[in-house]
């Protein structure tokens, strides 16, 4: 299954050098474990984001590879050492080889 | 004194015939996970490396009433500097189908080796961390989380 909806990021928008700030993302998503069997008992494949990469002005710091045991709709939560005013970029890669984005803009005082 | 035998109630009976049945129709799926899959795994990734207890904090509730959605918050003690950071944690269910949950890759950009995310588990099971430091050493732990499917089967 495709990707359906806008993720969601809360992420602070200003930060001190130095600090560590808390970043949140939500995506929709079924995340089609493979385990489970339709109504005339034919697995139902797998389908899921299984990589979720986060950017900071094109930098990657930090990647979450995602299993089957990742409950729907998946929550991450991560951090990030601000050090200079940019941009975060967060992707989704799922399973059919779509691709969803978001960015959020960090304005380091 | 009289002696009272112990008949269940109607609602007993209903409620042990429901456990059957839902352990009947979930027994599928318990069967193939195993504490020797989480194993394999890490057998894959690390080879026979030593692994030091500690430095991991695994913040998971005892008991989770729907093991569909568990939270599961994870804290590796670091400095994270270019120097010495924390350059990955896998993070496994002993009792899934499938054993591993999520596999975090850190940099010292990420200021503190720390993550929170959902998961499911299909039963009461084990969940097991492992953390690989930027000089190659692992440290794990190990919390045990109750599940009451669907908050039936309890």
């Amino acid at each position: 299954m495709a990707i359906k909806s806008k993720p969601r990021v809360k992420a602070p928008s200003e930060a001190k050098a130095g600090e560590i700030i808390e970043i949140k993302t939500l995506i929709s998503h079924e995340m089609e474990s493979g385990q489970r069997k339709d109504s005339t008992g034919k697995p139902i494949p797998r389908a899921i984001i299984n990589k979720f990469t986060a950017a900071f002005n094109g930098k990657t710091f930090f990647e979450a590879d995602w299993f089957t045991s990742i409950s729907a709709n998946p929550y991450q939560a991560f951090f990030y050492k601000a050090s200079e005013t940019g941009e975060f970029t967060f992707t989704w890669k799922d399973d059919d080889g779509s691709e969803q984005t978001a960015s959020a803009k960090l304005t380091v005082a | 004194m009289q002696l009272r035998s112990w008949t269940p109630s109607r609602r007993e009976t209903m409620g042990l015939g429901l456990t059957a049945m839902l352990a009947a129709a979930l027994a599928p799926h318990l069967v193939m996970a195993t504490e020797e899959a989480t194993a394999a795994e890490l057998k894959k990734l690390y080879g026979d490396k030593p692994m030091a207890q500690g430095k991991i904090k695994l913040d998971l509730p005892e008991i989770a009433e729907n093991g569909l959605v568990v939270p599961l918050n994870i804290d590796v003690e670091s400095p994270m500097t270019e120097q010495d950071y924390v350059r990955a944690v896998h993070v496994f269910a002993d009792g899934n189908p499938l054993p591993q949950v999520v596999t975090y890759k850190f940099t010292p950009q990420s200021g503190k080796a720390a993550a929170s995310v959902r998961m499911r588990l299909a039963q009461t099971q084990n969940v097991v961390a492992v953390a690989e430091m930027s000089n190659g050493a692992l440290f794990t732990a190990k919390a045990q989380v109750k599940v009451t499917i669907g908050g039936c089967g309890g």
